[in-house]
């Protein structure tokens, strides 16, 4: 295995794989129905402020 | 048991410690094994006096001492960073300050490497640690994982600092840029990052919201990919066990290519992806609304680790490494405004419908200020990395001059917003102490920046020119010294700025000194849940 097989690969098949795996991230983001829960992901910081959920001291509404 | 064991540990490395003090080839390897004797004695001691204490009972809130901790070491390490690094600035304008009594320890060469890990490793890894270690918490609605593995990351941190810069001045140094430190403190590192990762993602693993949020993807890619780059950059042979000395396993163009994936990467992941996973947290806290984009954020995060990882070679145009290597190195660089750009707009869009809190919220116009730094510096940084522009900009300090406007500007400015929003947090204190000296704070650090920033474009462009120039029958006109006389006036305007922005650090430590330990403030009285 030297250098210009691994090239051959490089070239052809691991940049093909990493362009598919960006494009289905890229679909992956604006899938239908993904609004929901982009939402309610980017609200994470404004819960458990203060304790864990698992804690009795945590805020039953604070909870999702 | 575990404090037998503890015990037993603790002894055999100091006994082991010492011997290798007796035998140690070099200086450097002697100090730093009676201060590895001194700590290993010290915990030694301590976990014989505690052994057999009663457990308390098992705390289910959040871990916070160990940030705290991380807190005061980001604050202390920043401040003793900005101060070797004006320190070196003037030397550099008035080599008078190399003193004599001082050659071998602390002139410039020797203080260098002391400065840049000393921001970079100490006050940038000490604020990654501390911010991940509260993001990942209150995102994850869970107490940081492994108990006190996040105190072993903290304190072997700070061992692995201590160990570096007291062996730069001693000169045990790889000569690796970024990566000075020889292999027993390499090695050390590796397991203080194990440690860490084993600790984040154990927190992720048990976390009690479905999602991971945005910030926690960028810390998680922070963290693996600096264990990768720093165990394939520190390949090395040890030329003795007892000696600091090793050679490294690559060579010549390999070695070159090696080291500058690492050092672009460290850029790209230690300086980008960490500090990202910083802001896409507490800008929204501090704005009191969610991210702009959450789609956005994902796709920021993808294109930024799928496109940095392959900018290094740009940093080796015009050597020995194959064009087309730099050529992609380049036209990765390029693409990188993207996703760079996406970032910054997002962070600022944050603000949308919030744009009167830069008027009033001195904390919310430092992260601004950094977001805007951010955006200036991933534009310069892939105009360098043009081959045309690099002939004229590469080892001239407008290179100097970009580091700092990021470092500066991005990583330094987003580190104190983050400051000044943990503190009151954790000490559980209302408000800052005050908002004056924030605002104190901020002109001076922005203006010192202004002022490096500047001096330095001004000096790299005319060293650079004054380097090309040639007479008509093709002899250059400029020797090297015409070039250094010449960047006097600048040294001493960059000097200058990096004086203010030292100065806005030590009003940031007093006021969040007072915040967490003056009496002025009243602690919040915490009502019992409902």
């Amino acid at each position: 295995m030297d250098y210009h097989i691994l090239r051959e690969i490089a070239d052809s098949w691991v940049l093909l794989a990493l362009f598919v795996f960006f494009m289905g991230v890229i679909f992956f983001a604006f899938r239908p129905g993904s609004r929901k829960l982009h939402n309610d992901a980017a609200n994470l910081p404004f819960r458990h402020e203060d304790a864990p959920a698992d804690s009795s001291t945590s805020d039953p509404e604070g909870q999702s | 048991m575990w404090d037998w064991i503890k015990i037993a540990l603790f002894g055999v490395i100091a006994l082991g410690a010492a011997l290798a003090a007796n035998w140690a080839r070099d200086l450097a390897y002697q100090i730093h094994a009676l201060i590895v004797m001194a700590v290993a004695a010290g915990l030694f001691i301590w976990s014989v006096r505690k052994a057999g204490d009663e457990k308390g009972p098992v705390e289910t809130g959040y871990m916070d001492g160990v940030i705290r901790a991380g807190v005061i070491a980001t604050t202390f390490w920043g401040v003793t960073g900005f101060l070797v690094g004006v320190w070196i600035a003037f030397q550099l304008a008035f080599p008078q300050l190399n003193f004599d009594f001082l050659q071998g320890y602390g002139n410039f060469g020797r203080m260098r490497p002391l400065h840049t890990s000393a921001v970079i490793f100490a006050f940038g890894g000490n604020a990654l640690i501390a911010t991940s270690f509260y993001v990942v918490q209150r995102t994850s609605a869970a107490r940081l994982f492994g108990g006190n593995t996040a105190w072993f990351v903290f304190w072997g941190y700070q061992l692995f600092i201590v160990l570096a810069a007291t062996g730069y001045l001693m000169g045990s140094t790889q000569s690796r840029e970024y990566a000075e430190p020889e292999w027993y403190v390499d090695l050390w590192l590796t397991v203080v990052w194990v440690a860490y990762l084993i600790v984040f993602l154990g927190t992720i693993m048990k976390r009690k919201e479905p999602h991971i949020y945005v910030a926690n993807w960028f810390f998680l890619s922070f963290i693996v990919t600096v264990a990768m780059l720093h165990v394939v950059n520190n390949l090395a042979i040890p030329v003795s066990f007892l000696g600091s000395r090793s050679v490294s396993v690559f060579s010549g163009v390999q070695d070159a290519m090696t080291q500058w994936w690492y050092g672009h990467n460290a850029v790209g992941f230690f300086l980008t992806a960490g500090f990202l996973g910083m802001m896409y947290y507490f800008v929204p806290k501090q704005a009191e609304k969610p991210v702009f984009s959450y789609k956005l954020s994902i796709i920021h995060f993808w294109a930024l680790i799928f496109l940095y990882i392959w900018a290094g070679p740009h940093h080796l145009h015009y050597t020995a490494l194959p064009d087309w290597a730099g050529t992609l190195g380049m036209v990765f660089s390029i693409v990188l405004w993207m996703p760079s750009w996406g970032g910054m707009i997002n962070g600022l869009m944050t603000l949308n419908g919030a744009w009167d809190k830069i008027r009033t919220d001195p904390i919310i116009r430092m992260m601004v200020i950094s977001l805007g730094f951010y955006g200036m510096s991933t534009f310069e940084g892939p105009m360098m990395s043009i081959r045309a522009v690099n002939s004229l900009s590469h080892y001239t300090d407008w290179t100097i001059g970009h580091v700092h406007s990021g470092a500066l500007g991005w990583n330094g400015m987003i580190t104190f917003s983050a400051l000044y929003f943990l503190t009151p947090k954790l000490w559980n204190k209302q408000r800052l102490y005050s908002l004056t000296l924030v605002s104190w704070h901020f002109w001076l650090a922005t203006i010192g920046i202004i002022l490096y920033a500047a001096s330095m474009w001004v000096t790299g462009i005319m060293e650079g020119l004054m380097w090309r120039e040639v007479d008509a029958q093709g002899f250059l006109v400029n020797s090297f010294a015409d070039t250094v006389s010449a960047k006097f006036p600048m040294y001493v305007v960059r000097g200058i700025g990096g004086l203010m922005y030292l100065t806005g650090a030590l009003i940031m430590t007093y006021n969040l000194w007072m915040t967490a330990f003056g009496k002025k403030s009243a602690a919040i009285v915490t009502a019992p849940a409902e």
